[in-house]
């Protein structure tokens, strides 16, 4: 994965050193509340329901071992022992003190790691796909191209104040993983007829509170001009996006305002004068990046070794279901990439304790190259874990309680940290989540519905992602009162739609049992391995509504 | 019929603003002469001024103004040709928050090839002043509370930029190339 040299080294340090000035600046009341809230956010600081959070970044999902392992240690000093993992891929501290943040931007550089444009209306993380690297339908590998991104992106001087936030996303594979039809700007790695890389440009994509599908703005840029692109694109909106209404100010609304031809036609005007410019990639950079990102030492694995697992998997049930659902296929025979869910009962969704972020940095370096990746579903990944070595990782991972066979599953549930924490949120989302896993955790029917995304948002700013679940939950405020609307319909990847709302909202006991009335349609119409998705988009809304709201 | 009282605040919102500390060329400067001035009719008594585009556009034979231009400027070759007239101008900052004044600036600067000074007026913080410059600012005149010690500070926080910018021509790849060479 990327280390830092000398220049990443010094920008992290000085960005510490910058932020406890402002900080001290603050506290000494030289610097107001009202100016103080871009630095601190553009920090990764917000000022919270209960105490301030942390977003800490990591970048397109990767973590090393080390990294882990002082991220557990941060959580024990300065925090309750436990971070959330996001659907950005990157981790919340939801209780340290404001104070302490400079000391933990300080540890997290010793670790080369940072805050950096986690929050404010800035280039944010770029995420990916957590199968980068290994996945067999993989055309080109998105984390060079990211790491490309992230440092273009980190403090660009023109680009600190745009009209709302920005997030990329990058996929490099045939399956979209990264949820690229739902972000300011989606860029999809492909190969042309001559096989030259060639990269898709979609825009006005995303979630909130006015959801849209990205379009088109370019089918095949040439990778050269990849930032110069990106420039021309993030410069008209800078200029041309509202800013009188932050609710409107999203790319999505300019590109919506202007129609893609005249979005587009603005952004080649624009990128007229700044192609073939000083940003424009070379062979030399690029290669440079994917020296960053070698193929690991993968010992040789048997063909028996292979012959063996299938056997072991035909034998032994639990170790099946665990196969099954949460190990995916790798380029490389006799590899495995294995999902470690973070979805159980006792925890918030995308929760982990610090004991577990130790054990999981000494799973990846037993297993796994010492690497660990953070998905959008708020889960773990190790990538690279050898079959001969499989039983033996899915062993520690029970005893760890990181082993439930759910992944993909509707127990899988993205949910954000809703009105427990979040100062934005109308209503709670993870006792929600957990009411339904409570309801659902029968693993019979769970694979017997199939591969089904449940995602649960506590406000129409949509961090869970609702708009795309297969089933969608959104907390509402009516009156001071905690209600559920439910949407179906929603996905996130190729065939991407936004789901629709069924109706009227729901009290929150409610919930479970709606959902289950929703199942019982899917089940009693679906045909044979019919996905949840597919009945709904044959049979549409109605069957469900009249289920749901019958008398 | 507006009342006495709007009146008077509108009279107050569009008197010449003046502050004290100016910076320029990356060090405060010994004092500031010009007040910055939002009324696009009535041209301010004092002098020097920047004044609004159209009102500039107007007056060019006064020397003593200057080119206020807006956040929502949009720039163009043959506007920019009649800047090559002052050796000044001004981009407003109406929010620190309103980012349209940096990409005004590199405008100015990367594709025009303006070359005198382009300064920042408005709300204008000690924590903007290095993406300021960055952008192509030489001058940034403070908003009044802010202090001159923690401008020159935040000036200087960093030495290590990974994009090209209006100072730095090379991005930082390409400057890694060169010294792995």
């Amino acid at each position: 994965m990327y280390r830092y040299d000398i220049h990443d080294q010094t920008l992290v340090d000085e960005r510490v050193a910058q932020f406890r000035d402002q900080m001290e600046r603050y506290q000494a009341g030289r610097l107001g509340e009202e100016e103080f809230r871009p630095l601190r956010l553009q920090n990764g600081l917000y000022i919270q329901k209960h105490a301030p959070m942390l977003r800490i970044a990591i970048p397109y999902g990767m973590l090393a071992g080390n990294q882990l392992r002082a991220l557990a240690d941060i959580t024990r000093r300065y925090d309750r022992g436990y971070g959330h993992f996001t659907t950005r891929q990157n981790l919340q501290l939801n209780w340290p003190a404001l104070e302490d943040v400079p000391d933990i931007l300080g540890e997290l550089a010793k670790v080369q790691m940072h805050a950096i444009q986690t929050s404010g209306n800035c280039i944010r993380n770029t995420t990916s796909d957590q199968f980068a690297g290994i996945a067999g339908d993989e055309v080109e590998d998105p984390r060079p191209w990211c790491e490309l991104i992230r440092q273009w992106s980190t403090l660009h001087p023109e680009f600190a104040y745009l009209p709302r936030k920005f997030k990329i996303a990058v996929s490099g594979a045939a399956q979209d993983r990264a949820a690229i039809q739902v972000h300011d700007i989606g860029l999809r790695l492909w190969h042309n007829a001559d096989g030259e890389l060639r990269i898709k440009v979609l825009a006005g994509g995303g979630l909130g509170r006015t959801p849209m599908i990205a379009d088109v703005v370019r089918e095949d840029l040439p990778w050269q001009h990849l930032l110069t692109y990106l420039e021309a694109c993030v410069r008209v909106y800078n200029q041309f996006g509202r800013r009188d209404n932050k609710f409107k100010a999203r790319i999505k609304i300019l590109v919506k305002a202007l129609g893609i031809e005249e979005f587009r036609r603005r952004v080649d005007e624009e990128w007229a004068h700044l192609k073939d410019g000083p940003q424009t990639l070379n062979q030399a950079a690029v290669d440079a990046a994917k020296r960053h990102f070698p193929e690991p030492e993968r010992r040789p694995v048997a063909e028996s070794a292979v012959a063996d697992f299938e056997k072991l998997r035909s034998e032994n049930r639990s170790l099946a279901r665990f196969v099954t659902n949460n190990v995916t296929d790798h380029k490389v025979p006799g590899y495995k990439a294995v999902t470690l869910s973070l979805k159980r009962r006792e925890h918030a969704p995308g929760d982990v304790t610090a004991d577990q972020m130790d054990a999981v940095a000494d799973l990846a370096d037993r297993y796994s190259f010492g690497e660990v990746r953070v998905t959008h579903e708020q889960n773990l990944v190790l990538s690279d874990v050898p079959v001969d070595e499989l039983e033996a990782l899915w062993k520690e991972l029970d005893t760890l309680g990181m082993a439930n066979p759910t992944v993909g599953t509707l127990n899988d549930i993205i949910c954000c940290p809703g009105g427990d924490y979040c100062g934005l949120a109308n209503a709670v989302s993870i006792p929600i989540a957990q009411a339904l896993q409570e309801r659902f955790e029968d693993l019979d029917f769970l694979y017997d519905l199939g591969p089904l995304d449940l995602n649960i948002s506590g406000c129409m700013n949509a961090c869970g992602h609702h708009h795309v679940g297969h089933i969608g939950i959104l907390g509402v405020d009516k009156k001071g009162e905690e209600y559920y609307q439910i949407s179906i319909g929603g996905n996130s990847t190729d065939d991407a739609s936004l789901g629709k709302i069924l109706g009227p909202s729901f009290f929150r006991e409610d919930v479970p049992s709606v959902v289950e009335k929703v199942l019982d349609v899917y089940v009693a119409e679906r045909y044979e391995d019919e996905r949840f998705l597919d009945t709904y988009r044959r049979i549409g809304l109605k069957p469900f509504k009249e289920r749901v709201y019958a008398q | 019929m507006p009342s006495n009282s709007d009146t008077q605040n509108d009279a107050t919102a569009l008197a010449p603003v003046h502050v004290d500390h100016l910076i320029a060329d990356g060090e405060l400067a010994p004092e500031n002469a010009w007040c910055v001035s939002y009324d696009e009719e009535i041209l301010p008594e004092q002098r020097p001024a920047f004044v609004p585009l159209v009102l500039w556009q107007a007056n060019q034979d006064d020397i003593e103004l200057a080119p206020l231009l807006a956040s929502n400027t949009e720039l163009t070759a043959e506007l920019v040709q009649q800047f090559s007239a002052t050796d000044t101008l001004a981009v407003d900052f109406p929010a620190f928050t309103d980012g349209r004044g940096y990409t005004i600036a590199r405008l100015l600067r990367e594709r025009y090839g303006y070359t005198g000074e382009v300064r920042a007026v408005g709300d204008v913080l000690v924590d903007q002043l290095d993406y300021m410059r960055r952008c192509g600012f030489t001058a940034m005149a403070l908003r009044d509370d802010q202090h001159p010690d923690d401008a020159i500070r935040a000036l200087n926080a960093f030495s290590v930029r990974y994009q090209t910018d209006v100072e730095e021509r090379q991005a930082l790849f390409e400057r890694r190339l060169t010294a792995g060479q």
